[in-house]
């Protein structure tokens, strides 16, 4: 393995993210697992939305595209059809890409266009100081749900494999090693691939949630994983740190959940030129 | 496309054009009464070997076009107000980061729904200030097919020349409309691409201006890596809290677009000359302004029309020419006032700005255009 600091800015450092961020150590997975395809780094774009884990690519030294809230999908979209040549990387929040970029996230996925989309699920909205997420479990506090969250999560990758998403997969920042895996296998997939990561922020929701030290919650990803690559079909499924009284039965599923393979877009639309229609 | 007019609707030439100047990405999504420029996209785009896709929303269509015209090609997307709004943001993203792009908006009757398949002239400020923050505005009003086709391509070349969005503006009237139109043919290198970097990867700064303002644009992929972001940045794009360089490439970006007018003229007039009443018209509106004219001239009434062709920026120095030859001025538009202020602003006063409304969905038509002149021109004053 070479030296992934070619992949990051020096004039972009510091970093933002806080102290105890996971975000680092999932981008740290991405970066190696993108050395191991000997691409050339200038062929690799990186396309993110508004938030702490999308802020992460003005530090990576490829054609990175810092776009608006939750449309980094869009903007892929556009990029990879005007250069299939180029192998198109999404970052994404779990506020980002499901609360007000969720329907440009489920269209790409939909169309199986061929983007590798990463979203760092913190369960918060880190970057604005902590409120409400689509991801926040049942009763958590945050500053938008001080009295205890009353509103059901989102299951991210339940909802891209309804979508069409053709690789589906759930890594932990817990898990460094596996997550490398994982994105390597969904850089290599020839379609719309979907990376959710558990992603912990001790400062906006551990604090408030006491769940303890950074490393608390990244052991507590582990316990509540423990059933690692079980079946989406099973229906067991919740979310990490679980405040509610009643916390749903089940660990979270990681690993590989979809694999299959369907025609991809930009494949299907420029098989329209050569066809010669229109002509 | 050749020299021998042809019958042709107005969002048919506007597709036209844009093939013609070179585009090659088309991203949108249906809407009343521009979705005629998306179905001739998708027609014909790919046999230019070109792609069209329609989005989810025109959020993305514009998302779309932009992440294209990064990638090199030149791109565009169409609409309508409600639409036109939802693009706002960005129109702003694409205007802040600097990427060249087309946008069409076919007006119809707003606010709101409005009137989905009547013409209106309701975006005109909108057009100019829909965007959060101060961006740089290069509006075109056809008013004829033939104009649609004609600054459909010039659209491409003023965004391709400065880096920056540029609208072309027409309402549901021009759109739907068939009429005859020559479509020149745009010769090999008649819309110029972006200025491409003079100097190696290692050196490239994204937003490093040349003299005239604009910066040298690389595209994703063609061995130059740099960042592009809606946050204010640096000459290297990369983010900045600094006041100083903040300020810097804000006036950079309202300046860069000068000289545009070496493109495109800003405005075409109408027996302008001897006039002692000037309408300010553009689009549908100008139509009927031309025809008040010829009647206004026929009752021995001196009228002329004075119609921007680039709305924004804003004819200033056009307008108060007129002002200082006429005696009053007329202001023909389908909303209830928008250009009337501007033309007060431009007149400084110097003259009478009579303002002459229609926003109920139909056509202004040219009795009412004309009942405003005449109103200035009182019957014992005329000469014969």
């Amino acid at each position: 393995m070479s030296d992934i600091r070619r992949f990051l800015r020096p004039a972009q450092m510091p970093h933002i993210l806080c102290p105890g961020c996971s975000h680092g150590i999932v981008a740290g997975a991405l970066l190696r697992a993108i050395d191991r395809l000997d691409a050339e780094q200038g062929s690799v774009a990186v396309v993110a939305g508004i938030g702490c884990s999308s802020r992460l690519v003005g530090s990576l030294d490829f054609c990175t595209l810092h776009t608006t809230h939750g449309r980094a999908p869009a903007f892929a979209t556009g990029l990879k059809l005007a250069r299939p040549d180029l192998r198109v990387i999404v970052l994404t929040g779990d506020g980002d890409g499901l609360a007000i970029g969720g329907n440009h996230l489920i269209h790409a996925a939909r169309r199986n266009i061929d983007l590798t989309c990463v979203l760092f699920n913190n369960e918060v909205y880190g970057m604005t100081g902590g409120q409400l997420a689509p991801t926040t479990p049942s009763g958590g506090t945050t500053t938008t749900s001080p009295y205890g969250n009353v509103e059901a999560p989102f299951d991210a990758c339940r909802l891209m494999a309804a979508a069409g998403a053709t690789f589906v997969g759930r890594g932990l920042a817990y898990e460094p090693v596996v997550l490398e895996d994982l994105f390597t296998r969904g850089l290599r997939h020839p379609g719309f691939a979907f990376i959710e990561v558990i992603s912990d922020c001790p400062e906006f929701y551990g604090r408030y949630n006491g769940l303890g030290s950074p490393t608390a919650m990244l052991y507590a990803q582990k316990r509540a994983a423990a059933a690692i690559d079980a079946p989406l079909a099973s229906g067991a499924s919740t979310f990490l740190h679980e405040s509610d009284p009643a916390p749903a039965a089940g660990p979270v599923e990681t690993g590989v959940l979809v694999d299959i393979e369907r025609p991809e877009f930009g494949a299907r639309v420029r098989a329209l030129a050569a066809g010669g229609k229109g002509r | 496309m050749n020299e021998i007019p042809q019958l042709v609707q107005g969002n048919a030439a506007c597709a036209a054009g844009a093939i013609a100047a070179g585009c090659r990405f088309y991203a949108g999504y249906p809407i009343t009464p521009s979705s005629e420029i998306a179905e001739g996209m998708a027609r014909r785009l790919p046999a230019a070997g070109g792609v069209f896709v329609q989005m989810e929303d025109e959020i993305a269509s514009l998302a779309a076009v932009i992440g294209a015209s990064l990638g090199g090609l030149r791109a565009m997307t169409a609409t309508s107000g409600p639409g036109f709004s939802l693009m706002q943001e960005h129109i702003g993203f694409a205007a802040m980061a600097e990427v060249p792009c087309v946008i069409v908006n076919v007006m119809r009757g707003g606010p709101s729904t409005g009137l989905p398949t009547s013409p209106s002239q309701g975006d005109l400020m909108q057009v100019r200030w829909g965007t959060h923050g101060d961006v740089p505005s290069l509006v075109l009003t056809p008013a004829s097919v033939a104009e649609v086709y004609e600054l459909t391509v010039a659209a491409f070349a003023l965004a391709e020349r400065f880096r920056t969005p540029v609208v072309v503006l027409y309402d549901e009237m021009i759109a739907h409309m068939r009429e005859e139109a020559v479509l020149p043919a745009v010769p090999d290198g008649g819309v110029p691409g972006r200025r491409r970097p003079a100097v190696p990867p290692a050196r490239y700064r994204p937003y490093e201006p040349d003299a005239d303002g604009v910066a040298p644009m690389a595209d994703f992929g063609s061995g130059y890596r740099f960042h592009v972001t809606g946050l204010a940045h640096d000459d290297r794009g990369y983010p900045t809290q600094d006041a100083r360089t903040a300020d810097a490439h804000q006036r950079r970006r309202l300046d860069k677009i000068a000289s545009y007018e070496s493109l495109v003229a800003p405005v075409r007039g109408l027996r302008l000359d001897d006039a002692e009443v000037a309408i300010v018209a553009c689009g549908s509106a100008a139509r009927a302004a031309e025809e008040a004219v010829g009647e206004a001239r026929r009752r021995g009434i001196r009228a002329g029309l004075l119609r921007p062709v680039v709305l924004w920026p804003f004819p200033d120095e056009s307008v108060r020419r007129a002002a200082a030859s006429v005696k009053a001025l007329v202001v023909a538009e389908m909303n209830l006032g928008q250009i009337t202020r501007e033309v007060e602003r431009a007149a400084g006063g110097r003259v009478p700005v009579v303002p002459c409304c229609r926003a109920d969905g139909e056509l202004i038509e040219p009795e009412q255009i004309l009942a405003s002149v005449e109103s200035l021109c009182p019957a014992g004053a005329r000469v014969s």
